[in-house]
């Protein structure tokens, strides 16, 4: 326990987050179970009004951002913040069991909130009203937080990328959430409120989680492959791009909208050149792992890290090619963006998210893994359900598309979609199960006593 | 120790990207939008209250005591009060998540749902926020007035296969009494229904062509 005492680390803010991080994730993977159900005619609680499918929609989008999401971003940023700078952050004791029990308790009003029917019609926002001024402030004391070691490192040394887009992320994502949740709530009407609700939610994604998942990544993969990242340069390049070209393009949610086209030209436009940027990411952590490519076949927490990178190389691809005005004509409104979605929110940084995890939880409880063999399993259910779902939503997004463009009834798209979506059902399951089994094997790999003598081996991560 | 670089120091960081950036692209997706549209007027709950579509009156023969008792007369008033309670139900029961509200000009859109979807039409107290949507499991509502009946209307909120073979929607029944019979809820909703593209109607000689 002495390492715990002496570190810069505050070791049970980290767990902390990282608990209630799965637990979310478990509550709304089984959420959107749930959901894929009501498509197939299976929904279990039919006709209750707190349990109604739509209401359980959003509590399964909200609770993946602010549940799973941010509260794995918390526990990363504990951890890498005061390891990168060398201070500890701006207090833990206070404003750190402050954040952590405050983010617990937005989020239980949330899911309340939106069961008991006070959604706010905003996309990725449907935070009731009420709540929204609480996450402000939640979001500035949470940039204080990791602010302070950050900018005194940054007084007389140059900083390592991965803070640059932590600091650049924490920052945007306030002005972000007070323009998203409330000029189109209260001020413009419409189609510019449209403008501003489309430019909140490609922000949320690309203005929060990607620099922080960002951020995180150039932290953990270094670390986790013992070796310095691939180009530095690079990661600045990647940097620029991301801060100049992302918010330009939240008006590419509402292609062929009554939305000006000049905002539509320049989202298509920055949404194309982005794909440079996020080029840069992935070359990057290639490079880094190139020569060690072994790596993924004996770590968990790399493979995990790989296969979201991947992840997200395919999905932004397909972004590329699918924000384009003709290809809008066919996949817009369809269960194809549902699949995009799902790829880059829990495929990529998800997927990251449980690399760290499976990275830090053995290396803090000072135990080797509970299970392999359950890691093992964890890893390809999650894995492969991902791939199963996205390959099949795209399918079912192109096959309704089309069935919309050539003027069949529209109950047919829905009937042509039912095979589609026992499928996404089946996938969700695996992928759910595969959860379960990872969360479980950490909390065995709590339980399990500490023993020191596997440190030296559990300290490298890629035992 | 001092040679940090301009673009590597942590006040341009913090302040350009995170600012600058940020408000160059929220000029060019948000502000110019709105600077563009500003000067369309408006539309008050008052100023939509004027132009009752034909259907609001035919619910309160439809459903004559539980109009009377929920909403009361018809007329301005209740129209208002409708809308306001509909659009909240519509939002509340993420009826948004699965119905868009805008006609795009492609993909044969005009025939399937109607006129397309044009700024002005959104400039009123009833998108606020906005219910453009992002997603059709089921299809577009913004030209749903007069589409379907009330009568439809409510049995597609209690059961929607009974009228729509195959639909995948879920079934409503708070939004009814114990009878069956629809509650404030019900009846607002489907106001809602019946306004959503009141405005954009073809002419009936046009519709008997049809």
């Amino acid at each position: 326990m002495a390492e715990e005492k002496n570190s810069i680390v505050n070791y049970a803010l980290v767990k902390f987050h990282i608990g209630f991080s799965m637990l979310y994730l478990i509550i709304v993977m089984l959420g959107g179970l749930l959901y894929a159900l009501q498509f197939i005619g299976l929904y279990p609680f039919p006709n209750i009004e707190f349990l109604s499918p739509g209401r359980i929609r959003m509590l399964h989008t909200n609770g993946a951002v602010y549940g799973f999401i941010i509260n794995g971003f918390m526990a990363g940023l504990y951890w890498a913040v005061p390891r990168m700078t060398g201070y500890r952050v701006w207090n833990e004791k206070y404003v750190g069991w402050f954040l952590a029990i405050a983010l617990q308790v937005a989020v239980l009003a949330t899911a309340g909130g939106l069961l008991l029917g006070f959604a706010q019609a905003i996309e990725w926002g449907e935070t009731p009203i009420f709540i929204d001024p609480a996450i402000v402030a939640w979001l500035f004391v949470a940039l204080g937080q990791f602010i302070v070691p950050i900018y005194k490192y940054a007084k007389d040394k140059p900083l390592y990328a991965a803070n640059w887009y932590i600091t650049a992320g924490l920052i945007w994502i306030i002005m972000v959430y007070i323009m998203g949740n409330y000029v189109p709530q209260f001020f413009i009407p419409g189609v510019a409120g449209a403008a501003v609700t489309g430019t909140w939610i490609h922000d949320a994604v690309g203005l929060y989680v990607t620099p922080i998942g960002w951020g995180l990544m150039y932290y953990f993969v270094p670390i986790l492959l013992k070796k310095p990242i691939w180009s530095h340069s690079l990661s600045l390049l990647g940097f620029w791009g991301l801060a100049f070209f992302y918010p330009l393009q939240g008006v590419h949610h509402y292609l062929w909208s009554p939305i000006p086209m000049y905002a539509q030209y320049a989202a298509v436009l920055s949404t194309v050149v982005l794909e440079l940027a996020v080029i840069t990411v992935i070359v990057n952590f290639l490079m880094t792992l190139r020569g060690n490519a072994e790596a993924m076949r004996t770590s968990i927490p790399v493979r995990w890290m790989f296969v979201g990178t991947i992840n997200y190389a395919i999905t932004c691809l397909q972004c590329a090619f699918h924000v384009l005005l003709t290809t809008q004509k066919v996949i817009h409104f369809t269960d194809w963006v549902v699949g995009h979605a799902h790829l880059i929110m829990y495929g990529t940084f998800g997927f990251w998210i449980m690399g760290f995890f499976s990275y830090l939880w053995p290396k803090m409880k000072k135990a080797e893994a509970y299970s392999r063999s359950l890691d093992e399993w964890a890893f390809w259910l999650v894995v492969l359900g991902q791939a199963t779902m996205w390959v099949d939503l795209i399918s079912a997004g192109l096959m309704q598309g089309f069935n919309w463009w050539g003027l069949s009834p529209f109950i047919d798209s829905v009937n042509f979609s039912i095979p589609f979506w026992a499928v996404r059902a089946v996938s969700g399951l695996a992928m759910a199960a595969g959860v379960i089994l990872f969360t479980y094997n950490m909390y065995m790999t709590g339980r399990k006593q500490p023993v020191s003598s596997l440190r030296a081996q559990t300290t490298g991560g890629a035992a | 120790m001092n040679k940090i670089p301009t673009a590597e120091k942590f006040a341009t960081i913090a302040l350009f990207v995170g600012i600058v950036f940020f408000a160059f692209g929220t000029f060019w997706q948000a502000v110019a939008p709105y600077l563009s549209l500003k000067d369309i007027p408006v539309k008050s709950m008052e100023k939509i209250a004027e132009d009752i579509p034909a259907e609001f009156y035919m619910l309160a023969s439809d459903y004559p005591e539980e109009f009377k008792k929920y909403l009361g007369e018809p007329g301005k008033a209740s129209f208002i009060a409708a809308l306001e309670t509909g659009k909240k139900v519509y939002i509340a029961e993420a009826c948004w998540h699965c119905h868009s509200q805008y006609v795009r000009p492609v993909s044969k859109e005009e025939e399937r749902y109607g006129k397309v979807s044009y700024p002005s039409e959104y400039a009123n107290a009833m998108q606020l926020p906005q219910l453009l949507g992002t997603r059709r499991v089921g299809p577009d509502l913004i030209r749903e007035s007069g589409v379907h009946s009330n009568d439809w209307h409510i049995a597609h909120f209690q059961n929607p296969p009974s009228v729509t073979p195959g639909s995948v929607m879920p079934s409503y029944g708070w939004l009814f009494d114990k009878d069956g019979r629809p509650n404030k809820k019900g009846l607002s909703l489907v106001a809602y229904m019946q306004w959503l593209g009141s405005w954009a109607k073809p002419p009936v000689y046009e519709l008997s062509q049809r």
